[in-house]
Formats: C-alpha cells, sequence, structure tokens
C-alpha cells in the first residue's frame, strides 16, 4: 500500500511513562518514528505530542486507536500534511573559513530567509525555520560548499488548520457526561 | 469520615476491604514483608490463599475474575515475585480478565540502583496491562487501589498492576478511603450512536441468512440473557468463540456451536455463506478466521464491541456499534422486527451431521480401542448434569473439552484463549472454586500442562480446593505432535514425553485420585471423582496419536475445513 507521512497530534495527562506507552505502539508494528516533539500544550495539565511517520492509511488508523486506547491519551488524531500547519527548526554550524571563503555561501543564507545567529573565526551558526523540505533544501546547499559542520533539525511541530478545538470539546464533553450520569445516579 | 493515620501498608489492606475484596492469591518476599504483615492483622476479613508460585497467583486471580465477574487480587514481592507474574497477566491482557496485581518494590531512595529483587515492572508491563503505577508515597495508596480497581471492571476489562514501593508501606497516612468512577481521558461506557443501531437494524431486518458470532464480551457485559431475546427475535443462528461459549447454553436451538480451527463444522462453512454477519463482543481473532482474505466476503459486517480499536482491525467492519453489548443488544432488539429465518437455519443440520458422522460419533462414542480425549469430556460434562464450571488447560485437551463440554449456566468456560498458555489449568481451577464455591468445577489437563504449575497441588492440599482435576495422558505434547504429523512429515521433534506416576504425586500431595485404562472403568472412576469430598485427580489414559478434527490449518479457509487427517 503507498505510504503518505502522517503527523499524528496526541494529547495526554503529564504522567511519567506516557511516552514509552505511544512510541511502543509504533515499535510493535515496526513503524521508524520519523519526529517527535512533547511539550506542554495550551491547556493546564495536558501533554502535547507531534509525531510523524510513514506508513498507509489502514496502519495509520489502527495506531492511533491503539494510542487513544490507553488510560492517560485524552485524544489522539492523524492528518495529511494538508490538513495542518507545520513548521520545524533547523540549526546549521558552519566552518567560518570555508564559508567566507564561498562568494555564493551568504546569498544562499539569505535566499533561503535564514539566519546567522552567530560568527566567530572558527565557525558560525545559521539558523532556519521552515517546512521540512525547506530546510533540506537550505542544507542540501550549503553542503556543496563543503562548510557544514554540524547540522540539526527539531521534530515537526503542528497545529491543525480546522476551525474547532477537540481536545476543549473533549474534556468538556466528558464533565457533562458525567455530570449527567451523576445526576441519574441519585435520582 | 474522619482520617485516621496508618502506615501505608494497613491503607492497603483497608483499600482493598473498601473494594470489597474478601480473597486474594499470593506469596511473600522482602519487599512486600510490611504489607504481608499487615495482611496478618486482617486475616479474619481477607482470605488470603497462598500459592506455590507466583504464575499460580496470577492465573488463580484469573480463575476466580472470570468466574465471579469480580477483580481478582495477586498479592507478590518485588523482582522475581513480580516477573512470575508476567505470563498471566499478560494473558489477563489478551482475554480482558479484570485483576490487580500488586508486587513489593524497592524503597524509592534505591529505585535505579540495580537494588536486591529490584526490576522495572511498570516498564516490564506497560505493554501488557491496561494500566500499570508505581505507588511511591502512602498517600497515594488509597486513590491507586481506586483508580487500579475502577480500570481493572470497568469497559473492556484487563488488568492493572501496581508496583508498591517499600517505603510507601511502611511510611504513616492520614487514610480515608477512595472511591473512584470518573478519569477525563478514559470512558468505559461510550454513548452509543442511534445512528448506527437504525442502521444496523435495518441490515438485520433486510437479512436472508444472517448469523450471530458470540464473543466474550457478552459474558463480560452481562448480556446473555439481552443476547438470547435478541437471537430469539429476529431468529438468528450463532456460532460462539472459545471464550463465548457458555453465553448461550449449548442446547439452545439457535447455537450452532463452536467458531475457529477446531471448532464445529457448520458454524465455519456458514460464516462463508451468509449475508449480514453480527459479531458481537469478540474480537476477529485469527483462530476464528483463519484467512482474512477469504473471510465472510461475501456479508456485510456489523460489529458491536466497547473496545473502538477493535473495528477494522482484522476484518473491515461495515457497521461498527460501539457500546456496553447489554444497551446496544438492548437497543437492537427494540429497533428490529420479528422475523423467522427456518431455511436458512435448517441448512446448517446438514454440515452438523455431516460432522456427527466423520468426526463427533468415532471421538464420543467409540466401540474399541484405547479412550479418547472427547468421550472422556463429555462423560464427565454429562455426569455433572451440564452444571460444571469448566476450566481448560492448553493444548489438544483444551480444543477437545471446549469441543465437547456442554454449557447450560452462564460463565461456565475458563480456559486460555488469546495467550494459549500451558499450566494455565490447575491454578484457574483454584482461583474458580474461590470465586464460585457453590458450583463444581472441573479442569482438563494434558500430561504437558499439568506438569506445567505442578506445584500448586501443594496449594490444593492446604486448601482443601475441590477442584476435580481430569488429566489426559496420552504421553505427548499432543497438539504439537499432532501439527508435526499434519505438517512436519511426522518428525516428532521433542514432543514424545516420559511421565512420573500421576498417582504417587497425587498421594504426596493427600489428593486422592484414580488412574482410568478402560472404558468400562470410565463412568464409576467419574462418579467417584465426583461424589468424593474436595479435590480429586482422575488419571485417564488416553490414546496416544489422537488428533483433534475437524481443522482448518492455519492460514485455511473457514469453510474449508478437514475433517480427517
Amino acid at each position: 500500500m503507498e505510504k503518505t507521512l502522517y503527523t499524528l497530534i496526541v494529547h495526554s495527562e503529564n504522567i511519567a511513562g506516557l511516552l514509552n506507552q505511544i512510541t511502543a505502539v509504533f515499535t510493535r508494528r515496526q513503524i521508524n518514528i520519523e519526529s517527535l516533539n512533547v511539550s506542554a500544550s495550551s491547556i493546564p495539565g495536558v501533554h502535547k505530542y507531534t509525531i510523524t511517520a510513514w506508513t498507509d492509511s489502514e496502519t495509520i488508523e489502527k495506531v492511533v486507536k491503539q494510542i487513544e486506547r490507553k488510560i492517560d491519551v485524552l485524544q489522539a488524531h492523524y492528518f495529511t500534511d494538508d490538513e495542518i500547519y507545520q513548521h520545524e527548526i533547523a540549526l546549521y554550524k558552519l566552518s567560518t573559513p570555508e564559508f567566507q571563503s564561498e562568494p555564493m555561501a551568504s546569498k544562499t543564507v539569505r535566499r533561503h530567509s535564514a539566519r546567522i545567529v552567530e560568527v566567530n573565526p572558527t565557525f558560525c551558526i545559521v539558523e532556519k525555520n521552515g517546512m521540512s523540505e525547506e530546510i533540506t533544501a537550505l542544507y542540501e546547499e550549503l553542503r556543496t560548499y563543503n562548510c557544514v559542520l554540524q547540522f540539526v533539525r527539531s521534530g515537526r511541530v503542528a497545529i491543525t488548520t480546522s476551525c474547532f478545538e477537540r481536545v476543549n470539546e473533549y474534556l468538556d464533553m466528558r464533565a457533562e457526561k458525567y455530570r449527567r450520569q451523576k445526576e441519574e445516579g441519585h435520582e | 469520615m474522619s482520617k485516621e493515620r496508618i502506615t501505608g501498608a494497613e491503607a492497603m489492606m483497608r483499600s482493598l476491604e473498601h473494594q470489597g475484596v474478601k480473597t486474594l492469591f499470593g506469596y511473600p518476599g522482602g519487599s512486600i514483608m510490611p504489607t504481608f504483615d499487615a495482611l496478618y492483622g486482617h486475616r479474619d476479613r481477607l482470605n488470603h490463599i497462598l500459592v506455590r508460585h507466583e504464575q499460580g497467583a496470577a492465573h488463580a486471580a484469573q480463575g476466580f475474575a472470570r468466574v465471579s465477574g469480580e477483580v481478582g487480587v495477586c498479592l507478590v514481592t518485588s523482582g522475581p515475585g513480580a516477573t512470575n507474574t508476567i505470563t498471566g497477566v499478560a494473558d489477563a491482557m489478551i482475554d480482558s480478565t479484570p485483576i490487580v496485581v500488586i508486587a513489593g518494590q524497592t524503597p524509592v531512595s534505591m529505585l535505579g540502583t540495580d537494588a536486591f529483587q529490584e526490576v522495572d515492572l511498570v516498564g516490564i508491563t506497560q505493554p501488557i496491562t491496561k494500566w500499570s503505577y508505581q505507588i511511591r508515597r502512602a498517600e497515594d495508596v488509597a486513590w491507586a487501589v481506586a483508580r487500579a480497581f475502577y480500570i481493572a471492571k470497568s469497559g473492556r476489562p484487563g488488568p492493572v498492576v501496581l508496583d508498591f514501593t517499600k517505603n510507601a508501606q511502611t511510611e504513616m497516612v492520614d487514610f480515608e478511603p477512595m472511591t473512584l468512577d470518573f478519569i477525563r481521558s478514559y470512558d468505559p461506557d461510550p454513548t452509543i450512536d442511534e445512528e448506527k443501531v437504525k442502521e444496523a437494524a435495518e441490515l438485520i431486518d433486510k437479512a436472508e441468512r444472517p448469523f450471530v458470532l458470540v464473543g466474550q464480551g457478552v459474558e463480560l457485559g452481562n448480556a446473555q440473557e439481552e443476547l438470547r431475546t435478541f437471537l430469539e427475535k429476529a431468529d438468528i443462528p450463532c456460532g460462539c468463540t472459545l471464550l463465548g461459549l457458555s453465553a448461550i447454553p449449548t442446547a439452545h436451538p439457535l447455537n450452532k456451536g463452536m467458531l475457529g480451527m477446531h471448532g464445529n463444522l457448520a458454524p465455519n462453512v456458514k460464516t462463508n455463506e451468509c449475508d449480514v454477519l453480527i459479531a458481537v463482543g469478540m474480537r476477529f481473532d485469527d483462530r476464528v478466521t483463519g484467512n482474512l482474505a477469504t473471510y465472510a466476503k461475501q456479508a456485510k459486517i456489523i460489529h458491536l464491541d466497547i473496545d473502538p480499536s477493535e473495528f477494522n482491525k482484522n476484518v473491515k467492519v461495515d457497521i461498527p456499534v460501539l457500546g456496553d453489548c447489554k444497551k446496544t443488544l438492548t437497543k437492537l432488539i427494540g429497533s428490529i422486527k420479528d422475523n423467522k429465518h427456518t431455511e436458512w437455519i435448517d441448512s446448517f443440520a446438514e454440515h452438523a451431521q455431516t460432522e456427527y458422522a466423520r468426526v463427533i460419533e468415532k471421538e464420543v462414542y467409540p466401540k474399541e480401542g484405547p479412550l479418547n480425549m472427547g468421550e472422556v469430556v463429555r462423560a464427565v460434562s454429562e455426569a455433572s448434569n451440564n452444571e460444571a464450571i469448566l476450566v481448560t488447560d492448553v493444548g489438544q485437551n483444551q480444543m477437545m473439552s471446549a469441543r465437547y463440554f456442554k454449557y447450560s449456566k452462564n460463565r461456565s468456560i475458563v480456559t486460555s484463549g488469546g495467550l494459549g498458555t500451558m499450566g494455565f489449568g490447575v491454578p484457574a481451577a483454584i482461583g474458580a472454586t474461590f470465586g464460585r464455591p457453590d458450583r463444581t468445577v472441573c479442569v482438563f489437563m494434558g500430561d504437558g500442562g499439568l506438569q506445567m504449575n505442578l506445584q500448586e497441588l501443594g496449594t490444593i492440599m492446604e486448601q482443601k480446593a475441590p477442584v476435580k482435576m481430569i488429566l489426559m495422558n496420552n504421553n505427548y505434547l499432543g497438539n504439537v505432535r499432532q501439527w508435526q504429523a499434519m505438517f512436519f512429515g511426522r518428525r516428532y521433534s521433542f514432543t514424545p514425553m516420559l511421565n512420573p506416576d500421576y498417582m504417587k504425586i497425587a498421594e504426596a500431595y493427600e489428593i486422592p485420585s484414580r488412574r482410568v485404562m478402560k472404558r468400562e472403568e470410565l463412568q464409576d472412576a467419574i462418579q467417584e471423582m465426583l461424589t468424593t469430598d474436595g479435590p480429586f485427580l482422575l488419571e485417564a489414559c488416553v490414546i496416544e496419536e489422537g488428533n483433534v478434527m475437524p481443522m482448518t490449518p492455519p492460514g485455511g479457509t473457514v469453510n474449508e475445513m478437514l475433517l480427517e487427517c
């Protein structure tokens, strides 16, 4: 089946050991995680995981359901690139002598809307925000100048482009359902 | 309620009592000693069954839970005590059995230092539990126990592990028992989508050849009555999975028998002839479906389950109906029309007759030769008026007893389905006698399985647990031998087994026993077993190279079962 790069967004309680449980779902199915980013979300006490992986549509659906099955996971959803706004950050450590000896190098950095954040006689550091492909494109170009000492990219962070906030709605729905249950229980 | 200052260990005891626990299975050791010390003061309220190996504790807790519908509890020490329960925990996970394993753990100050009997239990058990949690402070005991029991028994049940650090057992806490009935990230009783019920009802009403697959979910959801009403109202025949066998009596005219690799011929054949397949609380295990590419391709599939991750997992579902099947079946009953499918139902008979003539008659009513396994099983079942609880080990004994035992009451089969754990039988049967002391518990096993947890005969001796053990001894690891005969050119690689004298073993454990070699002695021996107070070991020396038939070979198609091999 055809493989697509999917972005999973998972919201969970902030509990130690949960990351392990989530990644284990991928391991069991021998799916490589391309990138993984974990941080606090806008909701207090709720963590957000942004995970990318290449797989097919059937598998991703099963993976998401199995993640959602974990007791402390609030919600898990998967998206294709056209359903999200996504970004990465990358840092490029370049050899200063090599960088300066290549007249096109600094133009390349400007053309890619990257910026030089540190320069010293030995190395300089270039920082770039952008889509995955843009970051790769800059790397490929810099590499042709033989000046790249180190290169690192963050995992993808993403937000959905739809209008509603599913996690907030989910939490409201859960609270409401519990309230109704209690009322019915007391009748 | 005013709070009382007590130790974490004492808080554990009181929390268990608050959850209604009366029986637990365990084994003491270093890191759980403070808790066992607290247990000493609760002996009059908490009946602790000392097993002989922690694996036995886990399986006993499973047997207890499966027959009673309550949560089974284990209490073991850290390190090897905890790891010895792992097989039982994994078994409980795949078979959706509610158990709570409480294991000791080194004090927090020593965690991660490779301390004596330290093992990363939470790390090990995360993939095989519904929830796994380390209690690091005495303050957390009440909450963790309340959460553990809520998770274990609600929704699709499953095992929970509590890793109880030694300092949390000895430290003091202002204790107040807790009850927990809400976790915002976990909805064990999903709201039913009325639209799906309506779609399902319309499809069922229009169906000409509907067929129901009954899974353990019916028993777990206490929906046996609803299932029966549903089947009768719509006049739909059904087949049962191994774990769902007692959800509807064997004798019910709409019950067409067992599904799966060694199930009955008619329900397997008809799976590939029906036009609407309604699966209730089952998970389309590969032992049920055989080759998925040829499984029920002609049918529209309705799947009732409480676990959304089961939908489309193995079989593409046309109408998923999420929810507690007691509720979804009730709604379906209200939405469907009364119906009749006489011709369709009658068409099962031909296959049942074929199976009877070519397999069952020979197996159950042989005229000569050594004893057959099916013959022994059926004789025990009938001698107990088909009302006993059947516990099985794993292998040929399991398939034979599942096939030839008859079920008339709910929650009457305890077997290791998903994991297929040899050695499960004896300890699970011990647990079952504590879960349902009012019922007769018969466990069938082979010579391989009995020896995998043989030490639990000590538990039976000490507890005088009235386990009726039927050892079907064929001097082989029979199931593997059968496969070697069928698929590996009769190369019997390490399946013949030299056996000890089981009568002497029984004698050493003071368990009454009898060995049967001849057909003429069988009935008398069974009567002796059933009328003897307390445990009994009946060794039936059965045909050495007996085969379980019919069979869908692994990866085969359900309607192409082999009747002979």
